[in-house]
């Protein structure tokens, strides 16, 4: 009996000694199921929001949607999933025990990293030429400054290879790379020029005269910018034509900030106010009222949710942009920012003198607290340019005494999608990706507040094509309200049948018709009311009390 | 103090040779990605416009017959074989692929008012207006042969169309009635008939298979089951139905093209209002037959057109009209669903892709990607009006132009009149009777 046991029979296929071990693989599997996810990373990618309730519709669209809302959440899930597949992580800069990170100067840090991160750090000593403005291309591979006297220098800063170096021989306002690091353009003394990376003078705009500020809106294609004259003129550098010229009606504009979010230019004005400007309209889309002199420096972060603003008035305030358009958080400052500049994942700097102030926040979502500066940097002449390099820790800033490239940790976003800005892309890379940009280029008239609003359903145009078939059929097909008629107009008659006297006599007769109905209902209703309050009072035979006659 | 400064390893992002491909790190944040519904929008803009100039449809033309091309059939087997009958008797095979005709036969004296292959793909049937039914070999005739039919029956009356049962070796003609033959035999194993008209045109059902429909000069349509050898029910329209498709995916919808210049969409278990009411010919409708996918058909009409339906939609998706084809009467789609076969009066058959603008041949990866996404977007931003405008969008030739302005005017004028009939009577004397109902006469059972 114990040898059958024992010996494998030929006939008997080996699986239930197998069958054993796998039972037993599956019993002791302790995380059954696919891998959780965190909610507020699901969250981030969620799109619909779902307390927002649709016009009534058909059944056929509603299932459809509720389809679409299943799918929605599913994707959310595995594109939370893929978060894991990001290689880089961000920086961090903690003191130990206590010590207060602002107290940390660059020359530590330097000595604290790697090769690599340390050659970030460079100062260049331009004296001569005057206080520099500088801007880093959006892949955040390029720089290219520009200084009051007129000397414009574009190089790849990471490499330290010099793209070109020319004297316009003119004052030099301010500087922008367009959409990719092959076009400069300078705001100089009377025009608006725009360069190649080598140096070229391309075009001379004459139209934008005197500008003091420009700002490139990258998924546009457009280039505005603020004059003296009071003029925001927003410039499609992919077809060569002016956009539009708003008078912004607040004389000489000097402070200029765009909106990464939704495009719009935020433009400070010398009464305290901010104004909101799309080229769509002729109005400030708002004007938001922050500080009680003027304004010095608007800045906005890279999700659109806070605005942060300096005024003559010493005073530092982050505003809420989505929603309530109130101040958060207020800070005085000793001495007035002139320029204010966020980073990517929420840092702010502000330039006070030549002295720079680097706030953080909690995490990437919320404002940066303004108790304790997070890091701070005395410059050798004081600040007229700031901006933090995209996809790296780095703050360029540029002063009267050149231009310093200062280590920030923790102010970059680890990891770039290649398909949007590459800071590794090769010559081909960049020509498909130019190629695509165009093809995609957004409409000016589509910038709003809220860059999802082509999404919604448009519920005006809804009620007017009710409207109009109701006029059109007497009776909505597609409607679900029965008794919804449209209002009666007297068909107009030959022979004099037709003068106003006639007419109202007319529209009088139908109107007394349907009064008559609507009469002849509620005499039925309240036929019907009295019978049930008389059943009522039949049924509850109670004694009588003196308060009865206040029932109704 | 600790510190860790963001730093890449260019190694990890640049590639090693030039032969690698380029890498390319992704992160799917939308704060990465702004603007994502304008960008779409226009990515969507773009696409449906590419799409128009994209589309052009027409492949071929086959020419070869005598007189107008009356019938069309498609071998069951190879996708690449068609059979036409044309008005003078005269059939032919084509190969499609080389665009020419393989075999030619004189089958009848008079119209070849019917053809159909049988469901092995070794015959095919015909009938014509010398009052025979013809089987004929698929492979010609061998070396020293004569172009002889397999089976030759002769009937008393002249019959007007025939359609193979889709699994048995039975066929079906129609005439004065409808006869079901066994193909052995030399007399039919049941004649049905209901009504005292002529019948034009029968179908057998592919899925339930077993099930016949019919088309009789008396405006109705007439359901057969084979297996009780009786009618099952009829419906009556306003008009006569030329022909009548089943469905090869949903077993009990079919279409039927109606001389009243629409198509109706049936489900046969409820013959009183039709599925859908497909308005969009501006003259009679000939033909109508499914793609093999269950969710188009296309229709051939006497204007000079032929149109593609959803089935849940009223109005067409695409219309193909030539300045050459006149009026269409026989229309196929192939088994692959992706081309469409027209026979038209001036004796020419025509091939049309069924999506205008679709890249024939092998795709690669990339490109059936990139075909994926257009797709979606186009259906995604569908409803928004310039995109709208733009898909919507055909040329149509002068007289079908006019006539669908002139047929908008009569209707609103029929519509309205109706509108003031019931808003000018007592309310409830006069009954709103819905679009889909007003062509069905009555349900007979």
């Amino acid at each position: 009996m114990g040898e059958m046991e024992t010996a494998p029979k030929p006939g008997r296929d080996v699986p239930p000694k197998k069958d054993k071990l796998q039972t037993k693989r599956k019993a002791q599997d302790p995380f059954p199921g696919p891998a959780p996810v965190p909610v507020e990373v699901v969250q981030k990618f969620c799109r619909i929001d779902k307390s927002r309730k649709l016009p009534r519709s058909k059944a056929k669209t509603r299932s459809r949607l509720e389809v679409a809302e299943a799918e929605e959440e599913e994707t959310s899930i595995k594109a939370a999933r893929s978060e894991l597949l990001l290689a880089e992580e961000p920086g961090f800069l903690e003191g130990e025990d206590g010590e207060d990170t602002a107290k940390i100067c660059q020359a530590d840090i330097v000595e604290a990293v790697d090769i690599a991160s340390a050659a970030k750090h460079f100062d260049l000593n331009l004296r001569q030429f005057g206080p520099y403005r500088l801007n880093y291309s959006r892949t955040g591979r390029h720089l290219a400054f520009g200084g009051r006297r007129g000397h414009v220098a574009a190089l790849d800063w990471v490499t330290k290879k010099l793209m070109c170096e020319i004297n316009v021989m003119e004052a030099v306002r301010d500087i922008r790379f367009l959409h990719s690091e092959a076009l400069l353009a300078v705001a100089q003394n009377r025009w608006l020029h725009i360069y190649d990376n080598q140096g070229i003078e391309l075009h001379c705009i004459r139209r934008c005269d005197r500008v003091t500020r420009l700002e490139f809106l990258p998924f546009h294609f457009l280039l505005a910018t603020a004059s003296e004259t009071g003029f925001l003129t927003y410039l499609d550098v992919s077809v060569g034509k002016i956009v539009a010229a708003l008078n912004a009606r607040a004389g000489r504009l000097d402070v200029m900030s765009q909106n990464p979010y939704n495009a719009v230019i935020h433009l400070g004005h010398s009464n305290g106010t901010v104004s909101l400007w799309s080229p769509a309209m002729k109005e400030p889309l708002a004007k938001i009222l922050c500080h009680r002199g003027g304004v010095r420096a608007v800045a906005v972060d890279s999700t659109g949710t806070y605005m942060a603003t300096s005024g003559l008035d010493h005073q530092l305030k982050i505003f809420d942009l989505r929603g309530t358009y109130q101040p958060l958080s207020t800070r005085t400052l000793p001495h007035g920012a002139g320029h204010l500049a966020f980073s990517q994942r929420g840092l702010l700097v502000a330039g006070m003198g030549d002295v720079v102030n680097i706030w953080a926040g909690q995490g990437k979502g919320s404002p940066p607290s303004l108790e304790q500066p997070y890091l701070t940097h005395r410059l050798s002449g004081p600040v007229h340019g700031l901006q933090f390099c995209p996809f790296e820790d780095v703050l360029g800033v540029g002063h009267s005494g050149g231009v310093t490239s200062m280590l920030v940790p923790g102010a970059g976003e680890p990891n770039f999608d290649g398909l949007e800005s590459n800071p590794y892309r090769s010559r081909k890379q960049r020509q498909e990706w130019e190629v695509k940009a165009l093809l995609e280029k957004v409409p000016a008239e589509l910038i709003c507040l809220d860059p999802r609003a082509l999404a919604e359903v448009d519920v005006i145009s809804l009620e007017q094509g009710k409207k109009e078939r109701i006029e059109r059929l007497g009776y909505d097909p597609q409607g679900y309200d029965p008794e919804a008629k449209a209002p009666f107009q007297p068909k107009p008659k030959q022979k004099g049948r037709s003068s106003t006297a006639s007419l109202v006599k007319r529209k009088r007769k139908v109107m007394d018709e349907e009064h008559r109905d609507k009469v002849r209902q509620s005499l039925q209703q309240q036929q019907q009311q009295q019978q049930q309050k008389e059943a009522k009072a039949k049924s509850t035979g109670a004694r009588p009390s003196a308060l009865d006659r206040f029932v109704r | 103090m600790k510190v860790k400064m963001l730093s890449r390893n260019p190694d990890n992002y640049v590639r090693e040779t030039k032969l690698d491909l380029q890498r390319v790190p992704r992160n799917y944040d939308p704060t990465l990605h702004p603007f994502e519904v304008p960008r779409e929008y226009v990515r969507a803009l773009n696409a449906t416009k590419l799409e128009r100039v994209f589309a052009k449809p027409f492949l071929a033309s086959l020419d070869g017959h005598r007189d107008g091309v009356n019938c069309l059939a498609k071998h069951p087997k190879n996708l690449a074989t068609i059979l036409s009958g044309a008005c003078d008797g005269e059939v032919r095979i084509w190969n499609l692929t080389q665009r020419n005709c393989i075999r030619t036969i004189q089958a009848h004296e008079g119209f070849v008012r019917g053809i159909c292959t049988r469901f092995c793909g070794t015959s095919f049937f015909t009938v014509g207006d010398d009052k025979t039914v013809k089987q004929w070999k698929m492979d010609g005739p061998g070396y020293g042969e004569e172009e002889e039919p397999l089976h030759t029956i002769l009937g008393k009356t002249v019959y007007t169309g025939i359609d193979h049962h889709w699994k048995e070796a039975v066929f079906a003609t129609c005439g004065q009635q409808v006869d079901i033959w066994d193909e052995q035999r030399t007399n039919p194993i049941c004649s049905m008939t209901w009504g005292f008209d002529s019948i034009s045109s029968v179908k057998f059902n592919p899925v339930e298979t077993f099930l016949l429909g019919s088309c009789a000069s008396d405006r109705n349509i007439v359901l057969y089951d084979m297996r009780q050898a009786t009618p099952l029910k009829k419906v009556i329209l306003d008009m006569r139905t030329n022909t009548i498709c089943w469905n090869p995916m949903e077993a009990f919808i079919f279409t039927a093209a109606n001389e009243d210049y629409n198509l109706y969409t049936f489900d046969m278990r409820a013959l009183d209002t039709p599925v859908m009411v497909h308005m969009d010919h501006v003259s009679a409708v000939l033909d109508v037959d499914y793609s093999p996918t269950g969710k188009e058909f296309v229709s051939a009409s006497f204007d000079k057109s032929i149109r593609i339906f959803p089935v849940d939609k009223s109005r067409s998706r695409e219309v193909y009209h030539t300045k050459r084809m006149q009026h269409v009467i026989c229309v196929k789609w192939t088994s692959d669903s992706k081309y469409i076969m027209c026979g038209s009066d001036e004796m020419n058959i025509r091939l049309w892709k069924a999506n205008a603008s679709e890249k024939l041949g092998v795709l690669t990866s990339r490109e059936k990607a990139a075909k994926d996404y257009n797709q979606k977007l186009k259906e995604k931003f569908q409803h928004y009006p310039h995109i709208k405008r733009i898909a919507r969008h055909r040329h149509l030739p002068k007289s079908i132009y006019s006539q669908i302005q002139e047929q908008r005017i009569m209707k609103e004028a029929r519509r309205r009149k109706e509108v003031n009939r019931i808003k000018h009577s007592k309310p409830g004397s006069v009954p709103i009777v819905s679009e889909k109902k007003k062509h069905i006469v009555a349900v007979v059972k």
